[in-house]
Protein backbone atom coordinates (compact mmCIF):
# COMPACT_ATOMS: atom_id res chain seq x y z
CA UNK A 1 0.00 0.00 0.00
CA UNK A 2 1.54 2.98 -0.94
CA UNK A 3 1.15 6.38 1.28
CA UNK A 4 -1.67 8.16 -0.03
CA UNK A 5 -3.80 5.19 -0.32
CA UNK A 6 -3.01 5.23 3.56
CA UNK A 7 -3.93 8.21 3.98
CA UNK A 8 -7.11 7.74 2.52
CA UNK A 9 -8.12 5.08 4.68
CA UNK A 10 -7.19 6.41 7.94
CA UNK A 11 -9.41 9.50 6.77
CA UNK A 12 -11.97 7.41 5.88
CA UNK A 13 -11.93 4.98 9.20
CA UNK A 14 -12.20 8.44 11.60
CA UNK A 15 -15.19 9.56 9.46
CA UNK A 16 -16.68 6.48 9.78
CA UNK A 17 -16.39 6.68 13.95
CA UNK A 18 -17.64 10.19 13.61
CA UNK A 19 -20.68 9.38 11.60
CA UNK A 20 -21.28 6.92 13.77
CA UNK A 21 -20.58 8.84 17.66
CA UNK A 22 -23.16 12.13 15.49
CA UNK A 23 -25.48 9.53 14.86
CA UNK A 24 -26.55 8.28 18.53
CA UNK A 25 -26.02 11.93 19.55
CA UNK A 26 -28.20 13.20 16.85
CA UNK A 27 -30.68 10.50 18.04
CA UNK A 28 -30.81 11.65 21.40
CA UNK A 29 -30.90 15.47 20.28
CA UNK A 30 -34.58 14.50 18.22
CA UNK A 31 -35.65 12.99 20.89
CA UNK A 32 -35.18 15.23 23.54
CA UNK A 33 -36.78 18.29 20.81
CA UNK A 34 -39.36 15.84 20.55
CA UNK A 35 -40.19 15.79 23.88
CA UNK A 36 -39.13 19.24 25.37
CA UNK A 37 -41.18 20.88 22.46
CA UNK A 38 -44.21 19.03 23.05
CA UNK A 39 -44.09 18.77 27.27
CA UNK A 40 -42.50 22.49 27.66
CA UNK A 41 -45.85 24.50 28.08
CA UNK A 42 -47.05 22.25 30.59
CA UNK A 43 -43.94 22.79 32.67
CA UNK A 44 -44.69 24.74 35.71
CA UNK A 45 -45.26 24.58 39.25
CA UNK A 46 -48.37 23.62 39.58
CA UNK A 47 -47.55 20.73 36.99
CA UNK A 48 -44.77 19.63 39.81
CA UNK A 49 -47.07 20.40 43.08
CA UNK A 50 -50.59 18.94 41.82
CA UNK A 51 -52.14 15.35 41.92
CA UNK A 52 -53.03 13.71 38.26
CA UNK A 53 -56.63 14.90 37.07
CA UNK A 54 -59.26 13.96 34.85
CA UNK A 55 -58.80 17.64 33.53
CA UNK A 56 -55.60 18.26 31.95
CA UNK A 57 -55.16 21.55 32.96
CA UNK A 58 -55.40 21.00 36.63
CA UNK A 59 -53.43 17.55 36.60
CA UNK A 60 -49.68 17.62 37.80
CA UNK A 61 -47.57 14.45 39.07
CA UNK A 62 -46.80 15.63 42.44
CA UNK A 63 -47.61 11.96 43.69
CA UNK A 64 -45.63 10.37 40.83
CA UNK A 65 -42.62 12.15 41.49
CA UNK A 66 -42.92 11.75 45.61
CA UNK A 67 -43.23 8.24 44.86
CA UNK A 68 -40.34 7.80 42.50
CA UNK A 69 -37.98 9.05 45.45
CA UNK A 70 -39.47 7.44 48.03
CA UNK A 71 -39.01 4.47 45.95
CA UNK A 72 -35.23 4.96 44.71
CA UNK A 73 -34.59 6.16 48.75
CA UNK A 74 -35.90 2.91 49.81
CA UNK A 75 -34.12 0.82 47.01
CA UNK A 76 -31.12 2.37 47.52
CA UNK A 77 -31.40 1.66 51.49
CA UNK A 78 -31.81 -2.18 50.94
CA UNK A 79 -29.82 -2.86 47.53
CA UNK A 80 -26.60 -0.55 48.35
CA UNK A 81 -25.40 -2.77 51.72
CA UNK A 82 -26.89 -6.01 50.54
CA UNK A 83 -24.54 -5.57 47.38
CA UNK A 84 -21.10 -4.33 48.24
CA UNK A 85 -21.65 -6.99 51.19
CA UNK A 86 -21.68 -9.54 48.27
CA UNK A 87 -19.10 -8.26 46.48
CA UNK A 88 -17.04 -7.80 49.36
CA UNK A 89 -17.70 -11.92 50.74
CA UNK A 90 -17.34 -13.08 46.38
CA UNK A 91 -14.25 -10.72 46.22
CA UNK A 92 -12.11 -10.95 49.56
CA UNK A 93 -13.12 -13.94 51.32
CA UNK A 94 -15.41 -16.64 48.92
CA UNK A 95 -13.47 -19.54 48.65
CA UNK A 96 -12.48 -20.05 44.82
CA UNK A 97 -14.69 -23.54 44.68
CA UNK A 98 -17.35 -24.70 42.09
CA UNK A 99 -20.17 -22.95 44.65
CA UNK A 100 -18.64 -19.67 44.36
CA UNK A 101 -18.41 -20.22 40.17
CA UNK A 102 -21.93 -20.86 39.86
CA UNK A 103 -23.12 -17.90 42.44
CA UNK A 104 -21.16 -15.65 40.38
CA UNK A 105 -22.65 -16.92 36.82
CA UNK A 106 -25.80 -16.50 37.74
CA UNK A 107 -25.20 -13.18 38.43
CA UNK A 108 -24.75 -12.33 35.15
CA UNK A 109 -27.62 -14.06 34.58
CA UNK A 110 -29.80 -12.73 36.33
CA UNK A 111 -28.37 -8.93 35.67
CA UNK A 112 -29.86 -9.96 31.93
CA UNK A 113 -33.10 -10.88 33.17
CA UNK A 114 -35.95 -8.83 31.69
CA UNK A 115 -37.64 -6.85 34.16
CA UNK A 116 -41.19 -8.05 33.68
CA UNK A 117 -39.94 -11.44 35.42
CA UNK A 118 -38.87 -9.52 38.43
CA UNK A 119 -42.62 -7.71 38.52
CA UNK A 120 -43.59 -11.45 38.75
CA UNK A 121 -41.53 -12.51 41.55
CA UNK A 122 -42.11 -9.47 43.56
CA UNK A 123 -45.76 -9.92 42.85
CA UNK A 124 -45.84 -13.44 43.77
CA UNK A 125 -43.16 -13.30 47.08
CA UNK A 126 -43.69 -9.46 48.34
CA UNK A 127 -47.14 -8.84 47.45
CA UNK A 128 -48.81 -12.46 48.07
CA UNK A 129 -46.49 -14.24 50.10
CA UNK A 130 -45.11 -11.74 52.78
CA UNK A 131 -48.56 -9.64 52.29
CA UNK A 132 -46.83 -6.76 51.83
CA UNK A 133 -49.92 -5.65 49.30
CA UNK A 134 -49.25 -2.55 46.59
CA UNK A 135 -46.99 -0.47 48.98
CA UNK A 136 -43.95 0.94 48.71
CA UNK A 137 -42.34 -1.78 50.17
CA UNK A 138 -43.14 -4.16 47.60
CA UNK A 139 -42.32 -2.07 45.12
CA UNK A 140 -39.03 -0.82 45.85
CA UNK A 141 -37.87 -4.41 46.85
CA UNK A 142 -38.24 -5.80 43.81
CA UNK A 143 -36.35 -3.00 42.44
CA UNK A 144 -33.92 -4.07 44.74
CA UNK A 145 -33.86 -7.25 43.49
CA UNK A 146 -33.68 -5.98 39.73
CA UNK A 147 -30.78 -3.73 40.24
CA UNK A 148 -28.98 -6.08 42.49
CA UNK A 149 -26.69 -8.19 40.36
CA UNK A 150 -26.15 -5.49 38.17
CA UNK A 151 -24.41 -3.28 41.67
CA UNK A 152 -23.09 -6.73 42.72
CA UNK A 153 -20.91 -7.24 39.28
CA UNK A 154 -19.98 -3.61 39.27
CA UNK A 155 -18.82 -3.51 42.75
CA UNK A 156 -16.94 -6.76 42.01
CA UNK A 157 -15.18 -4.91 39.41
CA UNK A 158 -14.22 -2.34 41.53
CA UNK A 159 -13.12 -4.38 44.16
CA UNK A 160 -11.00 -6.68 42.06
CA UNK A 161 -9.56 -3.43 40.38
CA UNK A 162 -7.60 -2.53 43.53
CA UNK A 163 -3.97 -3.67 43.41
CA UNK A 164 -2.64 -6.25 45.01
CA UNK A 165 0.29 -4.62 45.99
CA UNK A 166 -1.83 -2.69 48.37
CA UNK A 167 -3.43 -5.21 49.79
CA UNK A 168 -0.54 -6.73 50.74
CA UNK A 169 0.94 -3.86 51.84
CA UNK A 170 -1.10 -3.30 54.42
CA UNK A 171 -0.81 -6.75 55.50
CA UNK A 172 2.63 -6.26 55.54
CA UNK A 173 1.93 -4.00 58.71
CA UNK A 174 0.04 -6.72 60.43
CA UNK A 175 -3.33 -5.47 59.50
CA UNK A 176 -6.22 -8.24 59.45
CA UNK A 177 -8.33 -8.38 56.98
CA UNK A 178 -11.12 -7.11 57.72
CA UNK A 179 -8.71 -4.29 58.42
CA UNK A 180 -7.35 -3.99 55.26
CA UNK A 181 -10.95 -4.65 53.81
CA UNK A 182 -12.28 -1.49 55.49
CA UNK A 183 -9.59 0.64 55.49
CA UNK A 184 -7.77 -0.19 51.65
CA UNK A 185 -9.62 -1.80 49.63
CA UNK A 186 -13.25 -0.51 50.36
CA UNK A 187 -12.21 3.33 50.24
CA UNK A 188 -10.31 2.38 46.76
CA UNK A 189 -13.13 0.30 45.31
CA UNK A 190 -15.88 3.02 46.31
CA UNK A 191 -15.94 5.54 43.66
CA UNK A 192 -16.46 2.65 41.11
CA UNK A 193 -18.89 1.06 43.03
CA UNK A 194 -20.62 4.56 43.35
CA UNK A 195 -20.72 4.45 39.69
CA UNK A 196 -22.44 1.09 39.43
CA UNK A 197 -24.85 1.90 42.20
CA UNK A 198 -26.36 5.07 40.34
CA UNK A 199 -26.38 3.60 36.97
CA UNK A 200 -28.20 0.73 38.62
CA UNK A 201 -30.47 3.31 40.06
CA UNK A 202 -30.73 5.39 37.03
CA UNK A 203 -32.06 2.15 35.42
CA UNK A 204 -34.23 1.20 38.54
CA UNK A 205 -35.68 4.73 38.52
CA UNK A 206 -37.10 4.31 34.65
CA UNK A 207 -38.49 0.87 35.38
CA UNK A 208 -42.39 1.17 34.92
CA UNK A 209 -43.29 -2.84 34.16
CA UNK A 210 -42.27 -3.82 37.66
CA UNK A 211 -44.04 -1.31 39.35
CA UNK A 212 -47.18 -2.20 37.29
CA UNK A 213 -46.90 -5.93 37.92
CA UNK A 214 -46.50 -5.28 41.62
CA UNK A 215 -49.65 -2.99 41.79
CA UNK A 216 -48.31 0.88 41.20
CA UNK A 217 -51.32 2.69 41.09
CA UNK A 218 -52.04 4.97 38.22
CA UNK A 219 -54.56 7.71 40.15
CA UNK A 220 -52.81 8.49 43.94
CA UNK A 221 -54.28 11.36 44.93
CA UNK A 222 -52.28 11.67 48.03
CA UNK A 223 -48.69 11.73 49.26
CA UNK A 224 -47.33 7.89 50.86
CA UNK A 225 -46.63 8.91 54.14
CA UNK A 226 -44.64 5.62 54.68
CA UNK A 227 -43.00 2.63 53.32
CA UNK A 228 -46.22 0.60 53.51
CA UNK A 229 -48.29 3.35 51.83
CA UNK A 230 -49.93 2.53 48.22
CA UNK A 231 -47.92 4.76 45.48
CA UNK A 232 -47.31 5.34 41.87
CA UNK A 233 -44.04 6.73 40.16
CA UNK A 234 -43.37 8.68 37.24
CA UNK A 235 -42.77 6.03 34.14
CA UNK A 236 -46.20 4.70 35.43
CA UNK A 237 -47.38 8.36 35.42
CA UNK A 238 -46.02 8.91 31.93
CA UNK A 239 -47.26 5.64 30.94
CA UNK A 240 -50.39 6.50 31.96
CA UNK A 241 -50.72 9.63 30.07
CA UNK A 242 -49.19 8.39 27.04
CA UNK A 243 -51.77 5.59 26.82
CA UNK A 244 -54.92 8.41 26.24
CA UNK A 245 -56.30 9.07 23.14
CA UNK A 246 -56.57 13.20 24.28
CA UNK A 247 -53.95 15.52 22.98
CA UNK A 248 -53.46 17.39 26.03
CA UNK A 249 -52.66 13.91 28.01
CA UNK A 250 -49.84 13.93 25.50
CA UNK A 251 -48.45 17.08 26.37
CA UNK A 252 -48.35 16.08 30.45
CA UNK A 253 -46.55 12.60 29.43
CA UNK A 254 -43.77 14.60 27.45
CA UNK A 255 -43.83 16.91 30.71
CA UNK A 256 -43.70 13.87 33.16
CA UNK A 257 -40.50 12.78 30.74
CA UNK A 258 -38.75 15.89 31.13
CA UNK A 259 -39.18 15.88 34.71
CA UNK A 260 -37.45 12.40 34.76
CA UNK A 261 -34.98 13.16 32.98
CA UNK A 262 -34.04 15.91 35.07
CA UNK A 263 -34.00 13.77 38.52
CA UNK A 264 -31.90 11.30 36.20
CA UNK A 265 -29.22 14.15 35.60
CA UNK A 266 -29.34 15.61 38.92
CA UNK A 267 -28.78 12.18 40.37
CA UNK A 268 -26.01 11.16 37.90
CA UNK A 269 -24.29 14.46 38.34
CA UNK A 270 -24.11 14.17 41.98
CA UNK A 271 -22.21 10.50 41.69
CA UNK A 272 -19.86 12.26 39.49
CA UNK A 273 -19.36 14.74 42.36
CA UNK A 274 -19.24 12.27 44.94
CA UNK A 275 -16.72 10.26 42.46
CA UNK A 276 -14.53 12.98 42.70
CA UNK A 277 -14.40 14.25 45.96
CA UNK A 278 -13.84 10.18 46.70
CA UNK A 279 -10.65 10.33 44.47
CA UNK A 280 -8.77 13.02 45.71
CA UNK A 281 -6.12 11.20 46.72
CA UNK A 282 -5.60 9.36 43.35
CA UNK A 283 -2.55 11.53 41.82
CA UNK B 1 30.66 -22.55 57.41
CA UNK B 2 28.48 -21.11 60.35
CA UNK B 3 31.41 -20.46 62.89
CA UNK B 4 31.92 -16.74 61.79
CA UNK B 5 28.50 -16.28 62.74
CA UNK B 6 29.36 -17.80 66.17
CA UNK B 7 28.90 -15.08 69.47
CA UNK B 8 26.55 -13.26 67.00
CA UNK B 9 23.18 -12.62 67.72
CA UNK B 10 20.98 -14.68 65.37
CA UNK B 11 17.27 -12.65 64.38
CA UNK B 12 16.16 -15.05 62.44
CA UNK B 13 16.83 -18.84 61.48
CA UNK B 14 15.86 -21.29 59.34
CA UNK B 15 15.66 -24.95 59.81
CA UNK B 16 15.74 -27.41 56.77
CA UNK B 17 13.26 -25.51 55.14
CA UNK B 18 11.52 -26.61 51.49
CA UNK B 19 8.60 -24.73 49.87
CA UNK B 20 6.38 -25.85 47.79
CA UNK B 21 3.82 -24.44 45.16
CA UNK B 22 1.36 -27.32 44.78
CA UNK B 23 3.65 -30.26 43.34
CA UNK B 24 6.38 -27.60 42.54
CA UNK B 25 9.25 -27.95 45.00
CA UNK B 26 10.89 -24.13 44.51
CA UNK B 27 12.72 -24.10 47.61
CA UNK B 28 15.10 -27.39 49.12
CA UNK B 29 16.20 -27.98 52.74
CA UNK B 30 17.47 -24.23 53.32
CA UNK B 31 19.10 -24.00 56.78
CA UNK B 32 20.26 -20.20 57.39
CA UNK B 33 21.32 -18.10 60.10
CA UNK B 34 20.79 -14.63 59.99
CA UNK B 35 22.47 -12.08 62.08
CA UNK B 36 20.92 -9.04 63.93
CA UNK B 37 21.34 -5.73 62.33
CA UNK B 38 23.20 -6.51 59.96
CA UNK B 39 22.48 -7.02 56.41
CA UNK B 40 22.12 -10.11 54.39
CA UNK B 41 21.38 -10.07 50.96
CA UNK B 42 19.80 -13.12 49.02
CA UNK B 43 21.16 -13.04 45.31
CA UNK B 44 20.41 -15.79 42.61
CA UNK B 45 19.00 -16.24 38.89
CA UNK B 46 15.34 -15.16 38.46
CA UNK B 47 13.41 -18.20 39.93
CA UNK B 48 15.40 -19.57 42.22
CA UNK B 49 13.42 -19.04 45.24
CA UNK B 50 14.52 -15.92 46.72
CA UNK B 51 11.32 -14.25 46.84
CA UNK B 52 10.00 -16.75 48.18
CA UNK B 53 12.44 -17.73 50.79
CA UNK B 54 12.04 -14.04 52.24
CA UNK B 55 8.07 -13.95 52.02
CA UNK B 56 8.01 -16.91 54.37
CA UNK B 57 10.07 -14.90 56.95
CA UNK B 58 6.59 -12.52 57.06
CA UNK B 59 4.85 -15.58 56.52
CA UNK B 60 3.48 -13.37 53.15
CA UNK B 61 3.51 -16.40 51.63
CA UNK B 62 0.21 -17.55 53.56
CA UNK B 63 -2.16 -16.08 50.69
CA UNK B 64 -1.21 -18.26 48.02
CA UNK B 65 -3.69 -21.50 48.04
CA UNK B 66 -1.61 -24.04 47.34
CA UNK B 67 2.21 -22.69 48.97
CA UNK B 68 3.12 -25.42 52.01
CA UNK B 69 6.09 -25.91 53.24
CA UNK B 70 7.86 -28.29 55.89
CA UNK B 71 10.81 -27.79 58.50
CA UNK B 72 11.02 -24.54 60.87
CA UNK B 73 11.63 -20.84 61.06
CA UNK B 74 12.38 -19.29 64.64
CA UNK B 75 12.20 -16.07 65.48
CA UNK B 76 12.95 -14.35 68.89
CA UNK B 77 12.87 -18.39 69.88
CA UNK B 78 9.42 -19.47 68.43
CA UNK B 79 8.74 -21.55 65.44
CA UNK B 80 6.79 -18.62 63.43
CA UNK B 81 5.13 -21.59 61.65
CA UNK B 82 3.92 -22.93 64.90
CA UNK B 83 0.57 -23.38 65.86
CA UNK B 84 0.44 -20.65 68.03
CA UNK B 85 2.06 -18.06 66.12
CA UNK B 86 -0.04 -15.47 63.92
CA UNK B 87 0.70 -13.65 61.13
CA UNK B 88 -0.42 -10.63 61.84
CA UNK B 89 1.51 -10.28 65.29
CA UNK B 90 4.70 -11.96 63.29
CA UNK B 91 3.98 -8.87 60.92
CA UNK B 92 4.26 -6.66 63.57
CA UNK B 93 7.91 -7.52 64.38
CA UNK B 94 9.13 -8.46 60.61
CA UNK B 95 8.34 -5.69 58.31
CA UNK B 96 8.53 -5.61 54.41
CA UNK B 97 9.47 -3.38 51.57
CA UNK B 98 8.05 -4.88 48.13
CA UNK B 99 9.81 -4.79 44.70
CA UNK B 100 7.49 -2.01 43.68
CA UNK B 101 6.98 1.01 45.70
CA UNK B 102 3.19 0.52 46.98
CA UNK B 103 2.31 3.70 48.77
CA UNK B 104 -1.28 3.47 49.80
CA UNK B 105 -3.35 6.10 47.64
CA UNK B 106 -3.71 8.13 51.43
CA UNK B 107 -1.46 11.37 52.06
CA UNK B 108 1.44 11.13 53.20
CA UNK B 109 0.99 11.18 56.77
CA UNK B 110 -1.77 8.34 56.73
CA UNK B 111 0.53 6.24 55.37
CA UNK B 112 3.05 6.37 57.87
CA UNK B 113 0.51 6.12 60.91
CA UNK B 114 -2.17 4.05 59.72
CA UNK B 115 -0.36 0.92 60.88
CA UNK B 116 0.52 2.06 64.18
CA UNK B 117 -2.60 3.28 64.68
CA UNK B 118 -4.11 0.02 63.81
CA UNK B 119 -2.15 -2.08 65.87
CA UNK B 120 -3.23 0.35 68.56
CA UNK B 121 0.15 2.21 69.24
CA UNK B 122 -0.44 5.26 71.97
CA UNK B 123 2.14 7.61 71.84
CA UNK B 124 1.85 10.90 69.59
CA UNK B 125 1.36 9.64 66.22
CA UNK B 126 3.06 12.99 65.05
CA UNK B 127 6.46 12.47 66.63
CA UNK B 128 6.07 9.22 65.24
CA UNK B 129 5.36 9.83 61.47
CA UNK B 130 8.23 12.45 61.61
CA UNK B 131 10.71 10.01 63.65
CA UNK B 132 9.79 7.52 60.95
CA UNK B 133 10.50 9.84 57.80
CA UNK B 134 14.01 11.15 59.42
CA UNK B 135 14.90 7.67 59.57
CA UNK B 136 13.80 6.91 56.29
CA UNK B 137 15.81 9.71 54.80
CA UNK B 138 12.81 11.60 53.54
CA UNK B 139 11.47 14.00 56.04
CA UNK B 140 13.54 16.86 54.38
CA UNK B 141 11.64 16.36 51.13
CA UNK B 142 7.70 15.87 52.52
CA UNK B 143 7.97 17.77 56.04
CA UNK B 144 5.93 21.09 53.92
CA UNK B 145 3.13 18.61 52.68
CA UNK B 146 2.16 15.55 54.49
CA UNK B 147 -1.29 16.22 53.81
CA UNK B 148 -0.56 15.35 50.19
CA UNK B 149 -1.14 12.46 48.10
CA UNK B 150 1.28 10.06 48.70
CA UNK B 151 1.19 9.05 45.13
CA UNK B 152 2.23 12.31 44.11
CA UNK B 153 6.13 11.36 45.23
CA UNK B 154 8.74 10.33 42.82
CA UNK B 155 9.35 6.60 42.74
CA UNK B 156 12.28 7.07 44.78
CA UNK B 157 10.56 9.05 47.39
CA UNK B 158 7.28 6.28 47.38
CA UNK B 159 10.07 3.82 48.31
CA UNK B 160 11.18 5.58 50.99
CA UNK B 161 8.06 6.27 52.08
CA UNK B 162 7.55 2.86 52.37
CA UNK B 163 10.78 1.82 54.41
CA UNK B 164 9.37 4.35 56.76
CA UNK B 165 6.44 2.92 56.81
CA UNK B 166 8.19 -0.41 57.67
CA UNK B 167 9.84 2.06 60.31
CA UNK B 168 7.13 3.53 62.01
CA UNK B 169 6.25 -0.34 63.34
CA UNK B 170 9.53 -0.40 65.01
CA UNK B 171 10.21 -3.65 63.53
CA UNK B 172 12.95 -5.86 64.44
CA UNK B 173 13.69 -6.85 60.84
CA UNK B 174 13.12 -5.62 57.88
CA UNK B 175 12.77 -7.88 54.56
CA UNK B 176 13.77 -5.53 51.37
CA UNK B 177 12.22 -7.36 47.88
CA UNK B 178 14.18 -6.06 45.39
CA UNK B 179 13.34 -2.86 46.41
CA UNK B 180 15.38 -0.75 43.94
CA UNK B 181 14.34 -3.02 41.03
CA UNK B 182 12.34 -0.06 39.65
CA UNK B 183 14.08 2.87 40.08
CA UNK B 184 16.67 4.65 38.65
CA UNK B 185 20.30 4.88 39.38
CA UNK B 186 19.90 7.94 41.86
CA UNK B 187 17.03 7.36 43.20
CA UNK B 188 18.75 3.11 43.83
CA UNK B 189 21.82 4.91 45.30
CA UNK B 190 19.74 6.94 47.90
CA UNK B 191 18.27 3.69 49.31
CA UNK B 192 21.36 1.92 49.58
CA UNK B 193 22.61 5.00 51.82
CA UNK B 194 19.51 4.58 53.48
CA UNK B 195 20.22 0.32 54.31
CA UNK B 196 23.16 1.46 55.62
CA UNK B 197 22.16 3.52 57.94
CA UNK B 198 19.04 1.51 59.03
CA UNK B 199 21.74 -1.63 59.78
CA UNK B 200 22.24 -0.27 63.01
CA UNK B 201 18.57 -0.46 64.46
CA UNK B 202 17.25 -3.28 62.45
CA UNK B 203 18.44 -6.53 60.90
CA UNK B 204 18.17 -6.53 56.79
CA UNK B 205 17.26 -8.99 54.47
CA UNK B 206 17.34 -8.00 51.25
CA UNK B 207 16.79 -10.20 48.04
CA UNK B 208 18.29 -8.53 44.76
CA UNK B 209 19.11 -10.07 41.47
CA UNK B 210 21.76 -7.38 41.41
CA UNK B 211 24.96 -8.57 42.33
CA UNK B 212 27.27 -5.54 42.44
CA UNK B 213 24.15 -4.36 44.57
CA UNK B 214 24.50 -7.22 47.41
CA UNK B 215 28.14 -6.67 47.21
CA UNK B 216 27.89 -2.97 47.86
CA UNK B 217 25.61 -3.34 50.83
CA UNK B 218 25.72 -6.30 52.53
CA UNK B 219 27.51 -8.34 55.10
CA UNK B 220 26.40 -11.48 54.57
CA UNK B 221 25.53 -13.10 51.11
CA UNK B 222 23.68 -16.11 50.61
CA UNK B 223 23.77 -17.73 46.53
CA UNK B 224 20.49 -19.45 46.21
CA UNK B 225 20.58 -21.49 43.11
CA UNK B 226 17.29 -23.58 42.12
CA UNK B 227 16.37 -23.88 45.31
CA UNK B 228 19.52 -25.18 46.82
CA UNK B 229 21.01 -23.03 49.38
CA UNK B 230 24.58 -23.16 47.37
CA UNK B 231 26.41 -20.83 49.66
CA UNK B 232 25.90 -18.70 52.50
CA UNK B 233 28.88 -16.71 53.73
CA UNK B 234 30.54 -13.16 54.76
CA UNK B 235 30.28 -10.97 51.29
CA UNK B 236 33.81 -10.34 50.93
CA UNK B 237 34.40 -13.96 51.17
CA UNK B 238 31.71 -14.77 48.39
CA UNK B 239 32.43 -12.41 45.85
CA UNK B 240 36.47 -13.10 46.65
CA UNK B 241 36.79 -16.63 47.16
CA UNK B 242 34.12 -18.45 46.91
CA UNK B 243 34.08 -22.24 47.79
CA UNK B 244 31.74 -23.31 45.21
CA UNK B 245 32.02 -23.49 41.87
CA UNK B 246 28.31 -22.33 41.03
CA UNK B 247 28.66 -19.25 42.92
CA UNK B 248 32.12 -18.07 41.14
CA UNK B 249 30.43 -18.72 37.74
CA UNK B 250 27.34 -16.89 38.66
CA UNK B 251 29.46 -13.92 40.56
CA UNK B 252 31.21 -13.78 37.45
CA UNK B 253 28.37 -13.47 35.41
CA UNK B 254 29.17 -16.65 33.58
CA UNK B 255 25.01 -17.49 33.99
CA UNK B 256 22.59 -15.27 35.76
Amino acid sequence: MNRPQRKRKEKLFIWTCRIATWTAVAVLFILLFHVMREGIEWLDFQFLDSFPSRKPERAGLKSALWGSVWLIGLTAMISVPLSIGSALYLEEYAPQNRWTRIVEINLANLAGMPSILYGLLGLAVFVRYFGLESSLWSGSLTLSLLVLPVVVIAAKGAIRSVPQSIREGAYALGARRWQVVFHHVLPSALPGIMTGVILALSRAMGESAPLIMVGALSYIAFLPEGPSDPFTALPVQIYNWAARPQDDFHGLAAGGIIVLLVLLLTLNAGAVFIRNKLQRYKS
Amino acid sequence: MNDRLTGKQISLETRDLSISYGDKQVVHQVSLKIPSHQVTAVIGPSGCGKSTLLRTFNRMNDFIPNFSMAGEIIFQGRNIYGSYSDPGTIRQKIGMVFQRPNPFPKSIYKNIIWGPKINGYSGNLQDLAEDALKRAALWDEVKDRLNDSALRLSGGQQQRLCIARAIAMNPEVILMDEPCSALDPSATARIEDLIQELRNNYTIVIVTHNMQQAGRISDETAFLYEGHLVEYGATKKIFTQPEEKRTEDYITGRFG
